[in-house]
């Protein structure tokens, strides 16, 4: 295993021996798991599915709570934090968006600083400036039902949302699974350029080793519920490690 | 020729529209009153669903460990035949006969859809859109009313339509304890074999379903609606929010409408609830004239009267034994095989002996004195036939009945003192077995000559109408069914009018009196209260 570690800023999730036993289920999904998410970087956990990246991700917002070890979030135990609090300061993106299908767009992006307690014209003018963060015109798509936007439009307002209420962490769950190539891409490289300028730290999931490569500032490469590999992209690119080599196989076919 | 038949179909048809048509027109307060009642009932008892099956619906997400025993007791009150649960909620401290037990009973049935479906459609919210709420920060309580709740709308809905239309088709059956409704209608036109009157409650009743089924159904639309998701236009969306509200509007415009109308009645009910002697009848019209014609009596006394008239079944006796009524009509054999559980034996004395005696311990309540007719099974003949052979007495037809054919009524067939005891006490063969057919249909086919020998009752109107003669019992088959009064002793005691009442109408209707009196109601159309007051002024009571 190649132990990189960032050691620039300071952590802001912190992962120390976790294990994660769904109840009823006779085996971990994840088994002591050790992994430090600093200040500004984009870690993308990578691997198959059922090998536990999803749950990792669930872990850090409270969805799930560990069955051993901590997770903590800016140096305090998730277990210890108000749950409420902790998710509206966590910015939650997943496949197919979530949205509320009977919420309007501007509804949808609002609903954070809504709950929040934001006075309502603050509301409409940070879902103004965020549909133009995300590249839609407020104009046109406020007032829309999600179904009737394309899946990429969809997407795109799933991350406003997650983004409304300015939170320092951002989790991402395969949020571009679901769409065509092209927009996967286009989405792909205006989110690298967005988390850039914004500088939120980000937890991405994603089993796609090209955008893995594409965004991230690290990647931990996972495998029945163990993190494999720990490594930038460049050191990734290297590694001997056979789990990375048979992904960056699909690479040089594809 | 198939013309002709076709315009004589159409005619038909015709005049019988013309007939309900003429019905409505000239009792449309009446009509509109049931309806008032009908709705009332039913958005009472839609009210009390909705507020219960609700909450214990979402509830029932949030502990699905209790969804298989709720659900499963909600299925299984709407498997009890509505007329034993109007009997088994008579006697509780919170039924009683009326409107309330109505309404106890309806809620019970409408939980099990508003119920299934609040499970179904909370559950069936998308897991996508139930997690991003959780991970958006939003508590439970904002989770189920901006996200579950709006989501589940349509399905909840759709249960809230289905229990609304069952509860409009089961509301006619309240009418068995009393508690109005066009039900009413339908039970009196099929007692009286009035279809005219039968159309009249169920023809409202269908139309008030049909209603309800689209009314709602425009509620469960529009809101579905409201994702957009089959408009892709939210311009549309937004009309169909319009057409949301306004259709809620109308529907509590017309609930506000239609409790207004049903006002009246329900005054008249609260005055009953201060007037000592209730008086009960069972759903058949002679049951209904002699309870008419105590009310009547008890009247001219001076006491005031509550009529709970045309409770069906054994409701009367349930009502009486707790407490809810204080005198209602019954017969002797009914009294002893069907409430006491005794094997028929046929002394009149011996039966009005032990009903009285058994009644008094039982159930504190006293039998009155015989009004001097029994209701017995009549066996009938042509009247033609009767005199052309010279018969008096079944044994005088029983040699007869080799080239005869039968028709009895299903009761007949089945009862222990009914057929088959009935043939060996006679030793009668018939020429083939007996038909089978409905107890009315009987007297049609044997004036029509399609059978010559019936099993009839013998107070009905129609023998004296239809020219018909009853053959004397010479060996005593049949257990007697006399008619006396069933009072509370409470009653008795609290009211002194009353048992002077009961003493004065011993004896006072004969036989062919009580079939002349059942013929001007069943035959002749006319209305119960109005024939036992004509009769009142001709005997100078």
């Amino acid at each position: 295993m190649v132990a990189t570690e960032s050691t620039e800023g300071t952590p802001v999730v912190e992962f120390r021996e976790v294990s994660y036993m769904p109840p009823g289920a006779r085996a971990a999904i994840i088994s002591d798991l050790n992994l430090i998410i600093r200040r500004g970087e984009t870690l993308v956990l990578l691997g198959e599915s059922g090998c536990g990246k999803t749950t990792t991700l669930r872990l850090v917002n409270r969805l799930l709570v560990p069955t051993a070890g901590t997770v903590l979030v800016e140096g305090r135990a998730t277990t210890d934090w108000d749950e409420i609090e902790l998710r509206r300061r966590t910015g939650y993106v997943i496949q197919e968006a979530g949205l509320f299908p009977h919420f309007t767009v501007a509804r949808n992006v609002g609903l954070v600083p809504t709950l929040a307690g934001w006075p309502p014209a603050r509301v409409r003018a940070r879902v103004d400036e965020l549909l133009q963060l995300v590249g839609l015109e407020p104009a046109r798509f406020a007032a829309r039902y999600p179904a009737e936007l394309s899946g990429g439009q969809r997407q795109r307002v799933g991350v406003a949302r997650a983004l409304a209420a300015d939170p320092p962490l951002l989790l991402l769950d395969e949020p571009f699974g679901a769409l065509d190539p092209l927009t996967r891409a286009s989405l792909q490289r205006e989110f690298a350029a967005l988390r850039a300028r914004l500088g939120k730290t980000c937890v991405f999931v994603t089993h796609d080793v090209r955008e893995a490569l594409t965004i991230s500032t690290r990647i931990a490469l996972m495998a029945a519920g163990r993190v494999r590999l720990l490594a930038t992209p460049d050191e990734f690119m290297r590694a001997d490690e056979p789990l990375a080599r048979a992904y960056l196989a699909t690479l040089q076919l594809a | 020729m198939a013309f002709l038949l076709c315009v004589f179909a159409c005619w038909r048809e015709l005049s019988f529209a013309m007939n309900l048509l003429n019905f409505v027109l000239h009792n449309w307060r009446d009509v509109l009153t049931l309806m008032g009642e009908h709705l009332r009932l039913v958005a009472e008892a839609m009210a009390c669903a909705v507020v219960i099956g609700l909450p214990l619906g979402v509830l029932l997400t949030r502990r699905k460990f209790w969804q298989r025993p709720v659900l499963g007791l909600a299925s299984i009150f709407q498997t009890v035949p509505s007329l034993a649960l109007f009997g088994f909620l008579i006697p509780l401290p919170f039924g009683g006969i009326g409107a309330r037990s109505a309404v106890i009973a309806l809620v019970l049935y409408a939980l099990l859809p508003v119920l299934r479906n609040t499970v179904t459609g909370i559950e069936g919210v998308d897991r996508n859109v139930r997690e991003a709420a959780v991970a958006m920060g939003m508590t439970a309580r904002q989770i189920l009313w901006q996200v579950e709740l709006p989501l589940a709308a349509s399905v909840i809905l759709a249960g809230v339509r289905v229990a609304t239309v069952i509860s409009i088709g089961v509301t006619t059956i309240a009418a068995a304890i009393g508690a109005g409704g066009l039900g009413t209608y339908i039970f009196r036109g099929l007692r009286q074999n009035d279809d005219t009157l039968i159309l009249a409650g169920a023809i409202p009743a269908a139309l008030m379903a049909l209603a309800a089924d689209w009314l709602i159904g425009r509620l469960e639309g529009a809101v579905g609606a409201r994702h957009g998701a089959h408009t892709g236009n939210a311009q549309r969306a937004r009309q169909r929010r319009i057409i949301f509200a306004s259709s809620a509007l109308a529907l509590v415009a017309l609930c506000a409408f239609v409790a207004w109308r049903a006002r009246p009645p329900q005054q008249g009910a609260t005055q009953a609830a201060r007037v000592p002697v209730v008086v009960c009848s069972k759903d058949f019209t002679e049951s209904v004239l002699l309870a008419e014609l105590l009310a009547q009596s008890l009247e001219a006394q001076g006491a005031t009267v509550a009529r709970q008239f045309e409770l069906g079944g054994n409701l009367c006796h349930d009502a009486l034994a707790a407490g809810r009524v204080d005198v209602y009509p019954e017969y002797t054999g009914t009294a002893y095989t069907a409430i006491l559980k005794h094997p028929p034996i046929t002394d009149p004395r011996a039966v009005y002996d032990q009903v009285k005696r058994e009644y008094a311990e039982r159930f504190a309540v006293v039998a009155g004195p015989p009004l001097g007719f029994s209701n017995d099974f009549a066996i009938l003949v042509r009247g033609a036939d009767a005199r052309r052979l010279q018969l008096r007495t079944i044994s005088d037809a029983a040699p007869h009945a080799r080239t005869w054919r039968a028709g009895f009524g299903q009761d007949f067939m089945s009862r222990a003192d009914g057929y088959p005891g009935f043939a060996r006490a006679y030793d009668l063969h018939f020429a083939a077995p007996p038909r089978e057919m409905d107890l009315s249909l009987t007297y049609r086919a044997l004036a029509a000559g399609e059978v010559d020998i019936i099993a009839g009752n013998s107070t009905d109107g129609l023998i004296a109408a239809l020219d018909l003669t009853q053959l004397e019992d010479d060996r005593h088959y049949f257990p007697p069914y006399e008619a006396v009064y069933l009072a509370r002793r409470a009653a008795l005691e609290q009211t002194p009018a009353l048992p002077a009442t009961l003493q004065r109408l011993a004896g006072a209707l004969s036989t062919d009196e009580m079939r002349r009196l059942n013929y001007e109601v069943d035959g002749r159309q006319r209305v119960a209260a109005d024939v036992v007051r004509a009769w009142r002024q001709s005997k100078g009571l």
